[in-house]
């Protein structure tokens, strides 16, 4: 029977870009170009890998987020994924981490999954929350963090790299998987890839077809509130020395000045 | 007063410092109460104590090594039902995250990761995030259930406030899924000696422009005579100069030291992301053009291969 794999991706604002906060405090799009989020190519990478070495695999992703998120499914798509699923709805803006899990976990349920693939942390959140959160809503096995990941005989296999140990685990799948960006370079996108890409089918989902209220969602529902968001200040400008062969001597100067030595 | 469940990260019964800054950020919101996981969790009750906690509850099982996170979850939740607490504070460690969103979905509440400060306010705890590779500050709270929040290492300064620390020992069953994700071989990482970089007061970093695994000696040494802990940049992890456990950026350690000293290091935004919330920043690069020069407060243009052997050699000779 055939593996059945489903890689979350999100849709970010690009970190180079000068990200800020719209005025109801969600995350400013409009300013900033989106892209997937380049922690999620490693998940769709690994997605892939698993795939080839299963004797028959289909990967499908899932994005939740607005309009614009189909750029990321496409370009998970141009790396080689099967399909994608696109779970989009007005009421989903301004989501947190716990409502995006529910709406998650509901889409995967209704794709049907044997393993579930995700980023070890998105780029704009950065939370790194949620494959623990679909774990815990699905009720299977998280094998997270994995730096190596490997699946053979329905049992997924991978190396969890902690502060104080590295640790090899292992689960019996349904399993919700997240890798590290040391899982592993993720392929660029071909253009026979891009080209596939345009063909593959992307299915549109919304909070009815997912038997989700409005008020568990969005702005409105979330669990968490932001009451403000203010720029840091721009730090007041350094000493800056060159060195004529006593830079050293000087930064050390500077040290003793602020008492560190 | 109300109480607030703060979860203990020790090794065999010593107290890691996140957790102590957690107990003077908890009682700033209600009265500490500890909860100690696994081997050792009787051993932190003297620490817990003197820190405030007025009462520690402790649990040992294999369960806890065995397997992965949700073992945990089900004990944090035992404690969680034992004390109906007025919130729940955890330490942002990846695990620390994964415990504390666990628990959040089963008892039906929100949750805020990696605060970097916590209030008391008039609607529940007011959290300090920062966003963006620390280019905004949040506040936000928790809007529906009791609050969990996870909190970032350096956030607060540990403060002493001697209370009971009573040891009790807590009730746990675990669930079904609690032994899902086994854990089938651990190496422990070997100590350098170092201190943790998470929680150093001073952090030598050094990235591409080091150049080779051999030429970290000199970060190394630089770091010793500050007493500091070793960093290094995403790009010389990748080439295999420096382990990973080492990265200071957005996927490696997010560090908050007194003083921050990047050496060969051009200060890309996800470098940033872990490390512009320093308090003193000092760079050594040789291209006066490096982004890291936007940060510092001390920046030198040179080679790093003659300004940091002469700064070590400095600070050595200065203290004597
Ligand atoms: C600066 C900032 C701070 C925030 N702080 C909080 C907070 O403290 N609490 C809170 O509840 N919410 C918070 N949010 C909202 C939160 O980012 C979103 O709800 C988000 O979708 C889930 O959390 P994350 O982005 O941190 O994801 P992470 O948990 O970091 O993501 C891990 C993986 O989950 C998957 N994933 C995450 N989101 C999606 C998605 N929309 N579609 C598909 N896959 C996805 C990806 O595989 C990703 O790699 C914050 C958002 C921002 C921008
Ligand atoms: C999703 C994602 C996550 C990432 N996460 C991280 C992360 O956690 N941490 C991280 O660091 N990066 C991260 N990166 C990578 C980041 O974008 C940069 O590529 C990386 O930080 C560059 O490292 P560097 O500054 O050491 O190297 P470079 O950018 O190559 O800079 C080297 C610097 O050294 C200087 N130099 C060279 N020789 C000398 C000399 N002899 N003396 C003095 N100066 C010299 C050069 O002038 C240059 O400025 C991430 C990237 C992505 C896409």
């Amino acid at each position: 029977m055939s593996l059945r794999i489903v890689v979350t991706v999100k849709y970010v604002p690009d970190a180079t870009g000068d990200r800020h906060f719209a005025d109801d405090l969600t995350v400013d799009r409009d300013d900033v170009d989106g892209l997937l989020s380049e922690l999620d190519e490693y998940a769709v990478e690994q997605a892939l890998q698993i795939a080839d070495a299963a004797d028959d695999a289909e990967i499908t992703v899932l994005t939740v987020g607005p309009e614009d998120a189909k750029d990321a499914l496409r370009k998970a798509l141009s790396m080689g994924a099967d399909k994608a699923i696109h779970v989009e709805d007005d009421d989903l803006h301004g989501t947190d981490a716990i409502g995006t899990s529910l709406v998650l976990a509901k889409a995967i349920e209704k794709a049907g999954f044997d393993l579930v693939v995700s980023g070890m942390a998105s780029t704009d959140g950065t939370a790194g929350i949620v494959p623990a959160l679909l774990a815990e809503r699905l009720g299977v096995p998280q094998v997270t963090l994995l730096s190596e990941v490997s699946v053979e005989d329905g049992v997924v296999k991978g190396r969890r790299d902690g502060d104080t140990a590295s640790e090899q685990l292992q689960a019996s799948l349904p399993a919700v998987v997240s890798v590290t960006d040391q899982s592993g370079e993720a392929r660029y996108p071909s253009f026979k890839g891009i080209m596939a890409a345009k063909k593959k089918p992307v299915q549109s989902w919304d909070l009815e077809d997912l038997e989700i209220e409005a008020d568990e969602v969005g702005l409105a529902g979330a669990w968490t509130k932001v009451d403000s968001a203010t720029e840091r200040p721009a730090r007041t400008a350094g000493t800056i020395v060159k060195d004529e062969g006593e830079g050293g001597k000087q930064l050390a100067e500077f040290l003793a000045g602020q008492k560190f030595i | 007063m109300a109480e607030v469940l703060v979860y203990v990260d020790h090794v065999d019964g010593a107290v890691r410092k996140p957790t102590l800054e957690l107990l003077t950020l908890a009682r700033r919101i209600g009265e500490p109460v500890a909860v100690a996981l696994g081997p050792g969790a009787e051993n932190t009750a003297a620490a817990l104590a003197e820190h405030g906690a007025v009462k520690v509850l402790t649990h040992d099982a294999a369960e806890y090594a065995d397997y992965l996170v949700v073992p945990k979850v089900d004990a944090l939740q035992a404690a969680y039902d034992a004390v109906s607490p007025a919130a729940v504070l955890v330490p942002s460690s990846a695990e620390g995250k994964e415990i504390a969103a666990r628990l959040a979905v089963r008892i039906g509440s929100g949750i805020i990761t990696d605060a970097t400060d916590l209030e008391a306010g008039d609607e529940g705890p007011v959290a300090t995030q920062s966003a963006f590779a620390a280019s905004f500050t949040t506040k936000s709270r928790i809007a529906k259930g009791v609050p969990v929040i996870t909190v970032k290492p350096n956030s607060a300064a540990v403060e002493a406030a001697p209370a009971a620390g009573a040891v009790e020992a807590l009730a746990v069953v675990f669930s079904e899924k609690a032994t899902g994700t086994k854990v089938t071989a651990r190496t422990p990482r070997a100590s350098t000696g170092r201190p943790e970089l998470t929680e150093a007061a001073i952090v030598v970093s050094g990235g591409r422009g080091v150049n080779g695994a051999e030429n970290f000696s000199v970060i190394e040494n630089l770091a010793d005579s500050l007493g500091a802990a070793v960093g290094a940049s995403r790009a010389a992890v990748d080439a295999g100069w420096y382990p990973h456990t080492n990265q200071v950026g957005q996927t490696g350690k997010s560090v908050s030291p007194q003083l921050y000293i990047a050496s060969g290091i051009s200060g890309a935004i996800q470098h940033r992301a872990g490390m512009q919330t320093s308090k003193t920043i000092v760079a050594i690069n040789k291209d006066a053009e490096a982004p890291i020069f936007d940060l510092v407060d001390y920046g030198v243009v040179g080679d790093l291969f003659d300004v940091v052997p002469q700064l070590t050699e400095e600070i050595k000779t200065r203290k004597g």
